[in-house]
């Protein structure tokens, strides 16, 4: 029998992530090296559902595009798009994969597989146009699963509304043509109860995420929403409806309900509790954090957290019974709640405020993605009038080093601790 | 209706006519929308890049297409980032500064920025403000029942607009009104591609643009008007290489530039305002009407980088529409910031090169007002091809 300490659990969902991670990276190497090729997904929508369910394995171009970044390396990629026509004006993730495409899959993390399928969503234009450039360069099946967002703030169609079942209908049908590729491109049958246990895992892990980003309530707060938070998302995308995820998560949440249980957060002293808006910034990946933790300042939320996990914070759970319908209905809820938390932002962060104790916002727009970026001063003008909470506008990239000033965001930065701390001050005296 | 306008055209001369729509198109204060509004009428206002405005047309209202405007963005600015198009600034602008009254706003899936705006508009302006949902995904079996359903819930929100009840025979007269406008754009179109010496290149666009800022009808009439004088135009032509431009489906050229182009070239065929021809014949008057338009979008329509259909290659469609219109070069464009537009880019120009077909790249913007180094580029480009 084994006993829970502190040593053993905290920082294992950490360790653990890593280890999944590379795991997933090592068998995307294994695929390329035994010359097969894989299913090219995107991180809102990625139906692993299916492609799990046909055995194949998934690439996140998004993901590989970033661990470029990360690893400080993406430069020599993003030019390498240039070199071949690509403007510096657009998404610096296209452009690091296509940098990656052109050295033959040649990848930091390892080798990384030919396309023999992409599927995507329509919930960044981006994606369309990306996977446009994989159809040019490899000739094979691009598989759209269109999926209507809402269309106002607040006014999406309401389940069981005539508008909700004309967009369900469309999205199940296009489901079904998505197997049919699937089918031909495989050809391996259809195995819908294999298509239910890759469902039953996403449930888990889904029921857990939900769990995991309100245990972050909790004070001090317990997972870094920036740091931590992205080697969270990526396990929920890269093993979506694998069953090591769903155990991950659910070890996870034990993790943090152990921390909340022992008062454990992930700074020594958590004087600022931060929401972050936006991508995060990968050429500094690390440092931009420690300019806030500098302060004492923790992201204790993201919006990022949201979208890039495709809408799990929903926790939607698939009636495995009816296992299509119910794809189609929870990618349609989940996606397109996706979409709501890069466009309409302001009511999503409003909504994280009270509960999360939220102290000041960090909007990062960003010139790479403009899906994330183009409403973020608007929001953030509309959310202030309506809340008052500081915050504090840095624009760079998530990509780009030529874009990123490391020093001015400093200064910036410390000059928006300063005011927190003066109007922590001011209100102290005014008590 | 827009009788200030049609006032100045009726029994006019050509030149006269062309001016009025030039001096009209640029006045960005709308003239023909405030005149609308002045007399009771209600305006939905659509950005780029199609938009099925014969359901509006049907409710009584006036679909005004939305694409900017030569404005500085003083109001919008605050409002975005850096990085963004010009066209989205200056849409939101014209709307903040009341240089344009609506009743409605409808934005599209068309690109990232785009889909933002209906959470802007909605944001900063009580009228409804949404996204129509256009699918993004022809190739679906089901995307035709899809649209129709969309188009329905269009269909509703002008109809609580407006409290005016839109029927299917309403609908079908509708479609009829479009029908004759495109068909009549459709000649326009032919006499540039056949005839180009008869109508300058910014004479043209202005013609065809006025389509989206006044009533179908109107237009129609106005097109019925000037067609048959510049069939009739006398003209030599030139020793000038016939380009088609590509690049102008969402952010519009300045006037300035397509002037300019115009005296460089023939502009034998374009992408300006693609969106007003977007649907390629008539619309069928069926018993079912929404799902007729949605049919011919989805069957019969044009191409552009941000609608996806794994039928339009774009280069292939590009160099279709040169084929057709027996063009020699090709200028492709795009906006600056224009995600779509720089992407395809780099499709056309590997597909140009593969096709050996000449072609010129290159940027603008919407306000942008020196043309003097584009201006020597392209000529120098052009004399290549003449000379060389």
């Amino acid at each position: 029998m084994s006993t829970t300490t502190t040593e053993n659990i905290v920082g294992r969902g950490n360790r653990e992530g890593a280890a999944l991670f590379r795991d997933w990276f090592q068998e995307l190497n294994q695929t390329a090296e035994e010359g097969k090729n894989a299913a090219y997904v995107f991180v809102m929508g990625s139906f692993n559902e299916i492609l799990k369910s046909f055995d194949l394995p998934v690439v996140f171009p998004e993901i590989n595009s970033l661990q470029t970044a990360v690893r400080r390396v993406a430069q020599e990629y993003l030019e390498e798009a240039e070199d071949h026509g690509y403007s510096p004006d657009i998404c610096g993730y296209v452009k690091a994969d296509i940098g990656t495409q052109l050295r033959g899959g040649e990848h930091p993390m390892g080798q990384i597989p030919k396309p023999a399928i992409a599927v995507l969503t329509n919930a960044c234009n981006t994606y369309l146009k990306w996977a446009e450039a994989w159809e040019r360069m490899y000739e094979m099946p691009v598989v759209t699963v269109d999926i209507p967002g809402n269309r106002s703030a607040g006014g999406g169609s309401a389940i069981g509304s005539r508008d909700f079942k004309n967009d369900v209908k469309y999205v199940e049908a296009q489901i079904r043509e998505l197997i049919t590729i699937c089918e031909k491109v495989t050809g391996k049958k259809f195995d819908i109860d294999k298509l239910r246990d890759v469902m039953g895992h996403v449930n888990r892990m889904s029921s857990s995420w939900q769990k995991l980003l309100d245990l972050n309530k909790n004070h001090p707060s317990v997972f870094n929403a920036l740091t931590d938070g992205t080697i969270f998302l990526g396990v929920a995308n890269g093993l979506r409806g694998d069953e090591r995820a769903a155990k991950y998560f659910e070890d996870l949440v034990e993790e943090m309900e152990y921390k909340v249980a022992h008062d454990i957060g992930t700074i020594t002293e958590e004087e600022w509790r931060l929401c972050f808006v936006g991508v995060p910034c990968y050429p500094i990946f690390r440092r931009f954090n420690e300019m806030f933790s500098e302060w004492k300042g923790t992201f204790v939320h993201s919006t990022y957290l949201w979208f890039a996990s495709g809408g799990s914070n929903l926790g939607y759970q698939y009636d495995l019974s009816n296992p299509l319908a119910s794809l189609a209905e929870g990618n349609l809820i989940s996606v397109r709640d996706a979409m709501d938390s890069m466009f309409h932002h302001d009511t999503v962060v409003e909504s994280m405020i009270d509960g999360f104790g939220i102290d000041g916002i960090i909007y990062h727009p960003i010139k790479s993605c403009r899906t994330v970026s183009t409403g973020l001063a608007d929001g953030r003008r509309a959310l202030a009038e309506r809340r008052g909470i500081p915050s504090l506008f840095l624009e760079s990239d998530m990509m780009d080093q030529r874009v990123v000033a490391e020093a001015q965001m400093k200064n910036r930065v410390d000059a928006f601790f300063e005011g927190l701390v003066a109007r922590r001050q001011q209100n102290k005296i005014i008590q | 209706m827009s009788k200030t306008f049609m006032d100045k055209i009726r029994g006019q001369s050509l030149e006269e006519v062309l001016y009025q729509c030039r001096e009209t198109y640029e006045d960005t204060h709308f003239p023909t929308v405030k005149e609308w509004r002045a007399s009771g009428g209600k305006v939905l206002g659509h950005f780029q890049v199609f938009f099925p405005a014969e359901i509006a047309h049907a409710a009584g209202m006036l679909p005004l297409n939305l694409h900017g405007a030569n404005v500085q963005p003083d109001q919008a600015d605050s409002r975005f980032g850096s990085y963004l198009c010009s066209t989205i600034k200056t849409t939101l602008e014209i709307a903040l500064s009341e240089q344009v009254v609506l009743d409605a706003f409808i934005t599209h899936p068309i690109c990232d920025a785009a889909r933002n705006l209906g959470a802007i508009f909605g944001r900063n302006f009580d009228y409804p403000c949404e996204i129509l949902y256009l699918p993004q995904n022809p190739n679906s079996a089901s995307s035709i029942d899809y649209l129709a359903g969309e188009y329905g819930r269009l269909k509703r929100l002008v109809q609580k607009i407006t409290g005016t009840e839109v029927s299917d025979d309403a609908l079908r007269n509708s479609i009829g009104v479009f029908n004759r406008n495109r068909e009549l754009l459709r000649e326009l179109y032919d006499i540039k591609r056949e005839s180009p010496e008869k109508i300058a290149a910014e004479d043209a666009y202005a013609l065809m643009a006025m389509a989206g800022r006044m009533p179908r009808e109107d237009h129609n009439e106005l097109m019925e008007y000037a067609l048959p004088m510049i069939h009739a135009v006398d003209a030599k032509r030139e020793d000038r290489i016939r380009v088609v431009y590509e690049g102008s489906f969402c952010e519009q050229l300045p006037f300035d530039m397509v002037r300019m182009i115009g005296r460089s070239a023939y502009v034998v065929d374009d992408d300006f305002l693609i969106g007003l021809r977007w649907i390629l014949s008539d619309i069928a008057q069926g018993e079912e009407p929404l799902t007729d338009m949605a049919r011919a979008y989805i069957e019969d329509s044009s191409y552009s980088p941000v609608q996806h259909d794994l039928r339009k290659r774009k280069e292939d469609m590009l160099i279709a529409r040169i084929r057709h219109a027996r063009g020699e070069a090709a200028i492709v464009t795009a906006a600056k910031m224009c995600e779509p537009g720089l992407e395809e880019q780099v499709a056309y120009i590997y597909g140009l090169e593969k096709a050996n077909i000449p072609f010129f790249v290159s940027e603008f913007e919407e306000n942008q007002t020196s043309f003097s180094d584009l201006e020597l580029q392209l000529e120098t480009f052009m004399e290549n091809l003449l000379f060389v």
